[in-house]
């Protein structure tokens, strides 16, 4: 068997078969007629939105398949042998040994029982590579190499003793641990924050160099995996779209899906000037704590005018979502206050009129868990007609369905239940429901975070356009920069539970940067080959300087 | 939320106190149910014939003209200070009575504990490795089977097969202090087996839930994706995140051992703390009922604050805090 190619995949085919009424099943192709061949040391970045076969593929590679799936078809050969052939005592000898597999979520994909150390050497002690002395001077090595703290000792902890990134890191080490030909990284940084994220990929592209491991690696952001594969490969519901070296599918790619990927942000909003009349929305001196002593806001201090978008963007633990809780009455503050329309709003929720309710909707990150699944699309957005305006019957299902029309789903979803829907379009259920009550002003917390990038913008241009003609105030809070530049007018940055930055979007974003905004604004990956180590170096000159 | 700031060790003391309080409750519940119960027991004890001059006499030496709340605050600080009073009935020290009764409940309890606790566990553990096979099916029936003969039915059953038509064991299992060890364990075998088949479903079943509750987990899968054997999956990477619900119920199962024997007891004719119960609730000995009661409440309790501490204690959150 040559070298060359190490691993083999030919007409790769999984699919799920699903009960269908009248004792009859169903299949449903998963992953459709995939082939491609991988060579030792080298990366292939598999792209696509949710449910484009990403980690079905990774997953087959081990020879694995969730339950109710299954792979129906094709070959995958590692070395020659076909592991799709093998018994299950012999698929689980090459699981973790010869193919590892890295997850999406560290903190979920960690055991929380057992301490971190005895995970990553599990693999080499169980399958008898290793006597537990090497096993774990290896681990330690690999700790050090990949920058965690304290090496020696960072084995002995629990997973929820570390942070998010580490254990990332270390999900990579357990995955190296063993000395495996191939690791499937699925996902590994789409959990993390960009400042944690620029971190982790730089430690996973350089361990993938120094060990010469050959790797799949599965992301939705196009921009991450140019930073680290040699190719591409762009799937879409499982079916190979596209494949090519990343300089081909970055800067030259051919077909019409591909494109689009790439040039993804099509939503871009032209900042308007502030009015000198009193703003709509003022946040006067805003501290705020859960438990009365650690504050998780300090001296918040803003404003956003009537038919404009504050942006408040900020990572995990910044506190942009508690603003919304305080904004919106759920959580009294400590001190200060908050003035809606020239009126101080009451610090608590059971204090606000019905009209301020009215004028101060909010839309949600999970669209799925903020409707009533038993409530059809017209009973959710009726709701709010019937309950702010007192309109019923034939007159409220006249404005469901011209809500319907406003948010381009049409009459025909009145009677459909949420699930039957998908994830774009729940969330354009969501909106219409804020917009029956006729706000001047909507939070919206991160609306588009969960959704694909393709779609994700889809809403935002609808959010937009529908500013444009009912002039509704936004105030949008998200940890993406992206969506940021696209629809802001003013911006506020925010870090551990303090505003760094406000003013109107172009001053934000044009220098000078106080370092945390610098950091955060290079963080956010390019799509563009060689990006990471030029950001890299330029940190490196920065702190050399210093 | 305000629970993650909490030390381990505030949590137990305050589960500790909590234990206490609820022991006062049922004191104060006990004393007041046999205080309800109809009949008085100056006259039960004089019978039918007797003057109401020597009832009232009786009354008076017993203290049962004081008011309930005095005599509840008295019979409670005598029973802090050991001293569980005297039985109506035959004049003894209550204490002396239990003594003997609570130890060979215990032991039955016990026995039969050590060989069901383990036994459910395994066979939970069997049924999720075997999911859905018919391993699992003939696990599940059998033992639901089981839990759904009443336990007088099992125990008479065992005496047809075993004792009566087998000869095998004895169908009565009187002991006495001269007795052996082996004696003894011989003695009590049959209600030990009926006993363990009457609390084992419950446990198998609660151990099987809760573990295939946690295979849905990402770090079961992570596991399976290291080539790991079903069995480790199961045992080292599933087991440990089930503990808390299994130890509950196991408590839960082992206070039934000790509290639920009257049953069994009565069947065997075994001289344990639920025969010593019945028999005194006939003669209306008040005193007797209530200290049995209390005692059975406060295994209970303490068997409770035992699954509690050690679902606490369970959570590598909270014994290996930031």
């Amino acid at each position: 068997m040559s070298d060359s190619h190490f691993l083999q995949v030919s007409n790769l085919e999984v699919s799920a078969s699903i009960n269908m009424p009248g004792d009859k099943r169903k299949k449903i192709i998963l992953v459709d007629n995939i082939s491609f061949n991988l060579q030792r040391g080298e990366v292939i970045g598999l792209i696509g939105e949710s449910g484009a076969g990403k980690s079905t593929i990774g997953l087959a590679a081990l020879a694995f398949a969730r339950s109710g799936c299954g792979i129906t078809g094709g070959s995958i050969k590692i070395n020659g042998l076909d592991i799709l052939s093998l018994s299950d005592r012999e698929k689980n000898k090459i699981r973790g040994t010869q193919v590892a597999y890295v997850a999406q979520s560290a903190a979920a994909a960690f055991n929380p029982a057992h301490r971190i150390g005895d995970q990553v050497i599990e693999v080499a002690i169980q399958h008898k590579l290793m006597s537990k002395k090497q096993a774990l001077s290896y681990a330690n090595d690999l700790y050090a190499k990949l920058g965690l703290p304290d090496p020696e000792n960072f084995g002995r902890r629990y997973p929820h003793q570390v942070s998010g990134g580490q254990l990332q890191r270390a999900m990579t080490v357990m995955a190296l641990c063993a000395k495996p030909d191939l690791i499937i990284f699925d996902e590994p940084t789409t959990a993390l924050d960009v400042t944690t994220q620029i971190e982790v990929l730089a430690t996973i592209k350089n361990a993938i160099k120094d060990t010469g491991v050959a790797a799949l690696y599965i992301t939705h952001d196009l921009a991450v995996v140019a930073q680290v594969s040699d190719f591409i490969m762009v799937l879409r519901q499982g079916k190979m779209i596209e494949f090519g070296t990343t300089d081909a599918i970055i800067n030259h790619a051919q077909q019409k899906y591909t494109q689009e990927l790439v040039s993804i942000r099509v939503a871009e909003k032209i900042e308007q000037a502030q009015p000198s009349v009193r703003p709509l929305l003022e946040i006067n001196h805003i501290d705020a704590a859960y438990d009365g002593s650690n504050k998780v806001l300090e001296d918040v201090t803003l404003h956003l005018h009537a038919g404009q978008t504050l942006s408040i963007v900020g990572e995990s633990g910044s506190g942009k979502s508690t603003l919304a809780r305080v904004i919106t009455g759920l959580l009294s503050p400590l001190q200060g206050n908050i003035v809606f329309q020239g009126v101080e709003l009451s610090a608590e929720l059971k204090n606000r009129d019905i009209e301020q309710l009215r004028e101060l909707q909010m839309i949600y990150q999970m669209a799925d868990v903020a409707m009533n699944p038993r409530h059809t699309i017209g009973q959710i957005i009726g709701r709010p007609i019937e309950f702010y305006h007192g309109i019923k019957g034939a007159q409220q299902r006249r404005e469901t369905i011209e809500l319907l029309d406003q948010i381009e789903l049409g009459e025909k979803y009145i009677d459909r239940y949420p699930a039957e829907l998908s994830g774009g379009q729940k969330q354009r259920v969501c909106i219409a429901r804020a917009l029956a009550a006729k706000p001047s002003l909507i939070i919206c917390d991160e609306v588009t975070s969960a959704l694909d990038p393709l779609v994700a913008d889809g809403i935002l241009q609808l959010l937009m356009s529908l500013q444009k003609e009912h002039n509704y105030a936004y105030l949008f809070i998200t940890h993406d920069l992206a969506t940021v530049k696209a629809i802001s007018d003013s911006i506020a940055v925010m870090y551990q539970g303090s505003l760094v930055r406000f003013g109107q979007k172009s001053a934000v974003l044009s220098p000078p940067f106080d370092d945390y905004t610098q950091m955060l604004l290079s963080s956010v990956p390019e799509m563009e080959l060689g990006w990471l180590e030029r950001i890299l170096a330029s940190r490196k000159m920065q702190s050399a300087d210093h | 939320m305000a629970t993650q700031h909490q030390t381990l060790g505030q949590l137990v003391v305050r589960r500790l106190l909590l234990g206490v309080v609820l022991l006062l409750l049922i004191s104060l519940i006990i004393f007041a149910g046999t205080e309800l119960l109809p009949g008085d027991v100056a006259q039960s004890i004089l019978g039918q014939s007797a003057t109401p001059e020597a009832v009232r006499n009786l009354r008076l030496e017993m203290g049962l003209d004081r008011p309930a709340a005095e005599r509840y605050l008295s019979w409670l600080s005598n029973i802090l200070q050991g001293d569980l009073g005297t039985s109506l009935s035959s004049g003894r020290d209550i204490g002396d009575m239990i003594g003997d009764r609570l130890g060979n409940t215990l032991f039955l309890a016990s026995s039969a504990a050590i060989i069901a606790v383990p036994l459910a566990v395994f066979l939970g553990l069997i049924a999720v490795l075997h999911r859905n096979g018919i391993v699992d099916k003939i696990i599940s029936i059998s033992t639901i089977s089981m839990i759904s003969l009443p336990e007088f039915f099992i125990g008479y059953l065992l005496i047809l097969l075993v004792a009566v038509q087998l000869n095998w064991l004895p169908s009565s299992s009187i002991v006495y202090n001269s007795m052996s060890f082996a004696e003894r364990l011989q003695a009590i075998a049959l209600p030990c087996i009926t006993l363990t088949l009457v609390c084992l479903a419950h446990m198998m079943r609660m151990t099987r839930a809760a573990i295939l509750n946690v295979m849905s987990s990402a770090y079961i899968e992570t596991a399976q994706l290291k080539g790991l054997s079903p069995f480790r999956v199961i045992f080292h990477h599933a087991f440990p995140n089930a503990i808390s619900p299994i130890i509950t119920v196991i408590v839960l199962n082992l206070a039934y051992l000790v509290v639920g024997v009257v049953v069994v007891e009565i069947i065997y004719v075994y001289p344990g703390m639920g025969q010593l119960l019945v028999d005194h609730v006939t003669n209306r000995d008040v005193p007797v009922v209530q200290a049995v009661g209390l005692i059975f409440a406060a295994i209970y309790i303490l068997l409770n604050m035992f699954a509690d501490i050690m679902a606490i204690v369970a959570n590598p959150r909270l014994r290996h805090p930031k």
